[in-house]
């Protein structure tokens, strides 16, 4: 029964965490090193739509086998006004290592403001996504441990999202996942959002059989979606739990809601 | 030892809030693709870095960064084709399978980029900023020498450190002509004819190489870089998803496409009879 041990069995993945960083050798002899990082598990994901952007995020923190937080937000308003994020245009969702998570959402927030009170203009989209590639990216010798997307309404009033990888490689995609359950939620999304292996019925058989076009989907859609995606992912994945939050972007502004997760 | 002690040794409150260099950062306009990059403090910040990111000498190591590619470049008679494939992986994750590889750094000038995904993204977008400041300096487009001489000195300078990218520079100018480079990770700077660039290059040489000519005419080269790249996606597993293609000309690049591999490889099987290792119907 050790597999069922296994925290992921697609990532296979056995140090993961921080507490046991150093133990790959079986004899006593152990190396000591500069471990600064814990993973602290959970996961987020973000489709668009045509005129608003979803992001979510579980709310659950872990430890390895630990829970140590059930209310732990992963999803931040960026440029708003105070705390509360009032006015916000862009959100930004991060998963990994929660403190690296924060000090960034920190930094880029800090700078989406700046750019607001020196050149007098909301900070567009595609300008914010550049500058969070190259903050990640300045760390690239010492990365911020955080999978990270961003996203917001671009100049023409669309849904806009952008993935990242943790020192800054970025995309504009329709969907993303990232996180602990990323592996089990992505192909979901391929298959729902963007109707992937899906074929039009009565287009013909075998090779000649037409894919069915992806298509923005209405927001009430997106939003059963992710629901669907988070309960599944939290009765799979032992990280993932306690609370969907979600960030809804549209013209309005961001609207947050709240959906509870299982808590076990 | 004696590095270590200093690098520990400090009082506990400098590093508290934002250092000088991050707060005149963030209050002045900040440059944004600046050259100051944070360090571990450590002795040696890469074995730091390889210990945590490299996934070929430690496949279980916490930080996964996109790689694995199939790239290439020739070129003919009618300028220059560029073609890749558009997966990302980390580990045995398909991270993305629409990244755009080919990357425009200006009307005409192109790069490719395999190895590490943000230092290709990166180090590009930066070598597009600096081709920019010489023709605003010189009043002329940069060489396609000189652009990929800059990226060769930059990677150079940083050696040892951990960048991962191996990319072409593709471009045509008055001066030149067309000119294609290869330019890696390690400073190696080599200009040729052919290039295929990823862990899927031999499998693109292969085919490349056999049915490559000078002379080749436009349609021809063109579906010769898309058939190499088919060829990579087939037998290599790290690469896969769309096949992106390019044609430099004199008066710039044209994109040509952005296309399924899975359609593409069962026209090429059912229309051409290639890919008889392959099955159709059981």
């Amino acid at each position: 029964m050790a597999s069922s041990l296994i925290a992921d069995p697609t990532s296979s993945s056995h140090n993961l965490y921080s507490f046991s960083p150093s133990d790959q050798t079986a004899s006593d002899i152990r190396q000591h090193s500069f471990y600064p990082y814990t993973d602290n598990g959970g996961s987020t994901l973000g489709i668009t739509g045509n005129d608003f952007a979803i992001l979510a995020g579980d709310t659950r923190s872990t430890s390895g086998y630990s829970i140590n937080s059930r209310y732990a937000p992963k999803v931040y308003r960026i440029g708003g006004e105070d705390e509360t994020g009032e006015g916000a245009h862009i959100v930004l969702s991060l998963v990994g290592y929660a403190a690296d998570g924060t000090a960034l959402q920190e930094r880029l927030n800090t700078v989406v403001k700046m750019y607001k009170y020196q050149h007098g203009k909301r900070m567009t989209v595609k300008a914010c996504a550049q500058r969070l590639a190259t903050i990640l990216y300045s760390k690239r010798f010492f990365p911020y441990y955080v999978q990270a997307i961003l996203a917001g309404l671009d100049e023409d009033g669309r849904g806009a999202l952008y993935s990242y990888d943790p020192v800054g490689s970025y995309e504009r995609e329709q969907c993303r996942a990232a996180g602990a359950a990323a592996s089990l939620i992505m192909p979901f999304l391929d298959n729902q959002v963007n109707f992937k292996n899906q074929y039009m019925p009565g287009s013909g058989e075998g090779h000649d059989l037409h894919a069915k076009q992806a298509e923005p989907l209405p927001r009430q859609e997106v939003e059963r979606l992710v629901k669907d995606a988070f309960t599944s992912a939290t009765e799979r994945h032992i990280e993932v739990g306690d609370g969907l939050q979600m960030l809804i972007v549209t013209a309005k502004g961001v609207e947050e809601t709240f959906y509870p997760l299982k808590r076990d | 030892m004696d590095t270590l002690v200093s690098a520990y040794s400090r009082p506990a409150f400098e590093d508290e809030g934002y250092s000088s260099d991050e707060h005149h950062e963030l209050v002045q306009s900040p440059s944004s693709l600046s050259l100051k990059f944070a360090m571990p403090p450590v002795a040696k910040p890469s074995s730091f870095l390889r210990a945590l990111t490299d996934d070929h000498a430690n496949p279980d190591c916490p930080i996964k960064l996109a790689h694995g590619t199939t790239t290439l470049a020739f070129r003919f008679q009618g300028g220059i084709i560029v073609a890749t494939d558009s997966r990302a992986t980390a580990g045995n994750w398909i991270a993305s399978q629409t990244v755009k590889k080919i990357i425009e750094i200006n009307s005409c000038l192109l790069g490719t980029m395999a190895g590490g995904a943000a230092d290709c993204q990166y180090w590009l977008a930066y070598l597009g900023m600096q081709c920019r400041l010489h023709e605003l300096r010189h009043k002329r487009r940069i060489s396609v020498a000189a652009a990929s001489k800059i990226l060769s000195n930059l990677v150079y300078s940083y050696k040892g450190m951990g960048l991962s990218m191996g990319t072409m520079c593709a471009g045509v100018t008055p001066q030149e002509g067309p000119a294609l480079y290869y330019i890696d990770s390690d400073g190696t700077r080599l200009a040729g004819n052919l290039f295929c660039v990823g862990s899927g290059q031999t499998f693109a040489y292969g085919v490349l190489d056999a049915e490559y000519r000078y002379d080749l005419k436009e349609d021809e080269a063109l579906e010769l870089g898309r058939r190499s790249i088919l060829a990579a996606t087939h037998r290599d597993a790290y690469s896969g998803g769309y096949i992106n293609l390019y044609h430099v000309k004199e008066d710039g690049w044209v994109k040509h496409g952005f296309n399924d591999t899975n359609p593409i490889f069962w026209k090429t099987k059912l229309e051409k009879g290639e890919f008889s290792n392959v099955t159709a119907n059981l």
